[in-house]
């Protein structure tokens, strides 16, 4: 009876050890999030002004301040979101209304899930063989948004399909019994009822490709650009690229430079995907099927 | 208003065969989209293959993958994998180290002992931290860590594979962290129930029945966290120091593959034997992970395929 | 045998033969339009049979039910009548069913077509994510209804028709979601018969109301009957008895054997002077 009394208590006392153990880890992943938080913010506010924001780079980066950058980071994005929105959005269409349960859509499901695997730098060297070199795109936003096209495509793709999918298929039947085709019924009913998922995952998606550098550093991020880029096959500076450079490459840039650039980038990246996500958790909330 | 039927009838099959025409032509758009991916991806090992072929010719896969030394541009010019592969390693194994049991711990507590308002809350501040670009990790490295790994080991240089091991471990624990919560939470109440009726403790039940449940889970999320380490390429670039030699201890600089790419890059001639060798180092970078996340993937569908009903 | 007969009965009052070259017959059909006639229907998914040798005929502007045990495949078959089953893939329709003498199963005709004339309410109310106005308006708009005034009327007559015009007339821009599950059903009543269609399927669609909500939607049918077919599933024998011209009774014996037709006929007799035993027993059961 004592004997099954103390192998009781020390079940408990390990229990309340691997709750402080596992408690333990929780707590290093939420210190490791505020010390990135606060470092940029406290670091990255001082850096900010409106000059900051809006002058352009002098004295070899070490001054002024990263509108041409931002501009060219927003460029990039809106290109590439024009080009990966209708090939992913057309993509998780297939894979929740049309795709029949055989081979080639489980090869389909393996290469999306692989795709998502693939390092950014080897997109890299897939778009430098083929926009820049092979297509004669040249280094430029084009072939840098192409890039990202291809590297956001999985992740468009997963979130549209998982939207359309919280849709209860009594909709889908409702308006084919109505006489509606296939298409009709996707575009006119279960679209519009999956539009907020699909633009949040979007948003996420798109803000990923934002934060990216390695796939741009080799098809078109300029080090340095004197001017805005004027079409689509100029060159253009961006953020994540100019972060490495001011980190990296230039000697003596002034802290609040740097860190005034970090700070917009993971303000950018990280405010736009959270509240996205905040957005759509309030909506799954909201509408009950 | 009404209509006969055959006016009905006649007036829907002027339509049908436009319409057909059109719901044809969405379809082969969808289906045609749909298929992209598999193009994609089969364009990204044809293409690494055929920029690669230049230098397989020339030094040959088996020389590059086996020799000792990287001297792209000295006389003669070198081109050996094995001090890039092993600095990849080393720096994911340190990374490894970080995340594995930080990761699993973490998704345990969130699963298991956790109220619904704090996994909300931490599944925020996971979304945070995938959402930081990997340049930005690089950056605060240099900023904060390379110091202090610099000042704490006494080393003339913090530029080291664990300064990079250490950022990349973080990197990845929001990819472990996720993916082992959701196989955590994929294993059945009654799985637990069944446990703490038998007597057992809430830990006992966690540890004898819980994760062993999803271990599959858990194994895909740390197989995808460490595809994601070894593919990470500016964090390891700013903070390994880049030396091409074969490391022999955690505390000297290393090159990695990724690092090698992103770097040179920059300097070589297009088509050239370097830039060739740039592509080789690239395709043994898209088996390896290529080969690490059709692991994960196989698992983690055998385990979807278990919890169905 | 009991159940040759009630065929032959029903056979002999066809009012054209099955066996006639498939086509519309203008004069006939403005007649009869919206009769069904089923004749050795049967369904299978994959290898599986599960309804064998149907035969009957729903005749134009009455209230049809088809009454069952769950799981006898009164809803898979009131799903052949618009094809919907053609949705689920891997299902096979097998001997003739005809929509005013056109076999609605053979090859030239496209179920989007025959969904116009064919509506449907499904068990639980499905009003789309958008205003009262646009869930009305779906179906015209889809047969290419564009101008304001035209929908504008047909989706005031259809409300009407569902007995709910009087409710949201001052909230027709009001999100359907924001109505009551009743409201909703009769929304998606109004929904279909915005298409104008002959016929209407409908699939248990009070099981999911309360009792008042219930009565409401069982007088909008018996309005209904006098402009469209109704064919009607339900698991409820009274309101069988209370809306119903005519009832069939399906039953699947076994689970090695595929569902069959037990017995058809007029409601008043089948409630009260049944001709097999199985139907008696059912109809008793259910109302005891």
């Amino acid at each position: 009876m004592s004997d099954r009394n103390r192998r009781a208590r020390n079940a408990r006392t390990v229990e309340v050890v691997m709750k402080v153990v596992t408690g333990a880890c929780v707590a290093l992943v939420i210190g490791a999030a505020m010390l990135i938080l606060g470092k940029i913010v406290i670091s990255g506010i001082p850096g900010i002004s409106l000059e900051f924001l809006f002058s352009k780079p002098g004295m070899g980066m070490r001054a002024g301040g990263i509108f041409p950058i931002i501009v060219g980071t927003l460029m990039l994005v809106t290109l590439t979101a024009v080009l990966v929105l209708p090939l992913g959005i057309m993509a998780g269409i297939y894979l929740a209304e049309y795709a029949p349960k055989n081979v080639v859509t489980r090869i389909v499901r393996l290469s999306i899930a692989n795709m998502a695997g693939v390092p950014s730098i080897v997109y890299g060297l897939f778009g430098l063989a083929v926009f820049v070199l092979l297509m004669q795109i040249g280094k430029s936003l084009l072939a840098s948004a192409l890039t990202l096209t291809c590297l956001t495509l999985p992740v468009i793709i997963t979130s549209t399909e998982e939207a359309l999918r919280q849709i209860p298929s009594d909709l889908r039947q409702a308006a084919l019994a109505l006489g509606a085709t296939r298409w009709r019924a996707i575009y006119k009913v279960i679209l519009p009822a999956a539009a907020p998922g699909i633009v949040t995952g979007s948003i996420l998606g798109l803000s990923r490709a934002a934060g990216e550098t390695a796939p741009i550093l080799v098809t078109g991020a300029a080090f340095f650009l004197p001017k805005l880029p004027d079409s689509v096959y100029s060159q253009y500076m961006s953020l994540p690229y100019h972060l490495y450079v001011l980190a990296t490459q230039v000697p003596n840039v002034p802290p609040e430079i740097t860190w005034g650039t970090a700070f917009v980038l993971v303000a950018g990246v990280s405010i736009v995907s959270m509240i996205a996500g905040a957005w759509r958790s309030v909506q799954r909330r909201k509408v009950k099927w | 208003m009404t209509m006969t039927p055959s006016e009905r009838a006649g007036r829907l099959l002027g339509r049908t065969t436009r319409r057909r025409a059109a719901e044809a032509v969405v379809r082969t758009l969808i289906y045609a989209a749909g298929l992209l991916s598999i193009v994609i991806l089969l364009a990204i090992a044809v293409f690494l293959f055929v920029e690669a072929r230049k230098s397989i010719a020339e030094v040959g896969l088996g020389t590059m993958l086996t020799s000792t030394q990287w001297f792209p541009t000295g006389t003669p010019k070198i081109f050996g994998f094995l001090p890039l592969i092993i600095g990849s390693l080393m720096v994911t194994g340190v990374a490894l180290v970080v995340f594995v049991p930080i990761g699993i711990g973490a998704a345990v507590f969130i699963s298991e002992f956790s109220a619904g308002w704090f996994k909300e809350v931490m599944k925020s501040v996971i979304e945070f931290m995938a959402a930081v670009p990997s340049v930005v990790y690089g950056f605060l490295g240099v900023a904060i860590l390379i110091p202090w790994v610099k000042a704490t080991f006494g080393l003339t240089s913090g530029m080291t594979a664990l300064t990079g091991g250490l950022v990349l471990g973080i990197m990845s624990l929001p990819t472990v962290i996720s993916i082992s919560e959701d196989a955590l939470h994929a294993v059945p109440d009654a799985l637990r129930q069944g446990s703490l009726a038998l007597g057992n403790t809430r830990w006992q039940t966690i540890y004898k029945v819980v994760v062993p449940s999803a271990s599959s889970g858990i194994f895909a999320g740390v197989m995808l966290g460490l595809g994601r380490a070894i593919g990470e390429t500016m964090a390891v670039l700013m903070l390994t120091g880049n030396a091409a030699v074969i490391p022999t201890n955690v505390f000297e600089s290393v090159r990695t593959m990724t690092g090698t790419i992103a770097a040179e890059m920059g300097e070589v001639v297009f088509g050239g034997l370097h830039y060739s060798v740039l592509f080789s180092v690239g395709l043994v970078l898209f088996g390896i992970t290529f080969v690490i996340n059709l692991a994960a993937d196989l698992v983690l569908e055998r385990q979807r395929k278990r919890w169905r009903r | 045998m009991v159940m040759s007969a009630v065929l032959e009965e029903v056979t002999a009052e066809a009012p054209f033969a099955l066996s006639e070259p498939v086509r519309v017959d203008a004069d006939r059909a403005e007649k009869v339009s919206g009769s069904f006639s089923l004749k050795d229907v049967s369904v299978a998914y994959g290898n599986e049979t599960v309804i064998a040798g149907v035969n009957m005929l729903v005749p134009s502007r009455a209230v049809t039910a088809l009454i069952g045990p769950s799981g006898c495949g009164k809803s898979t078959l009131l799903r052949c009548l618009n094809r919907m089953n053609d949705e689920i893939g891997n299902v096979r329709v097998g001997g003739t069913i005809a929509l005013d003498g056109l076999d609605i199963y053979q090859k030239s005709i496209d179920p989007v077509d025959l969904r116009m004339r064919v509506g449907q309410v499904f068990q639980r109310p499905n009003p789309f994510p958008m205003s009262i106005y646009d869930n009305v308006a779906f179906g015209p708009r889809t047969q290419g209804v564009r101008k304001r005034d035209e929908l504008d009327a047909i989706i005031e007559a259809a409300l009407k028709d569902a007995a709910l015009w009087d409710e949201v007339k001052n909230h027709l821009k009001k999100h359907a979601f924001e109505l009551s599950g009743g409201q909703q059903q009769r929304l998606c009543i109004a929904r279909a018969l915005a298409t104008k269609p002959e016929v209407l399927l409908m699939d248990e669609p009070a099981s999911a109301l309360d009792p008042i909500s219930t009565q409401q939607i069982e007088d909008t049918i018996a309005e209904l009957k006098d402009m469209v077919t109704i064919v009607i599933v339900t698991h409820n024998m009274q309101q069988a008895a209370r809306i119903s011209d005519q009832t069939a009774f399906m039953l699947r014996e076994s689970m090695d054997q595929p569902a069959h037709l037990v017995e058809v006929g007029e409601t008043k007799r089948m409630f009260t002077n049944p001709d097999d035993k199985r139907t008696e027993s059912y109809i008793t059961g259910r109302f005891g």
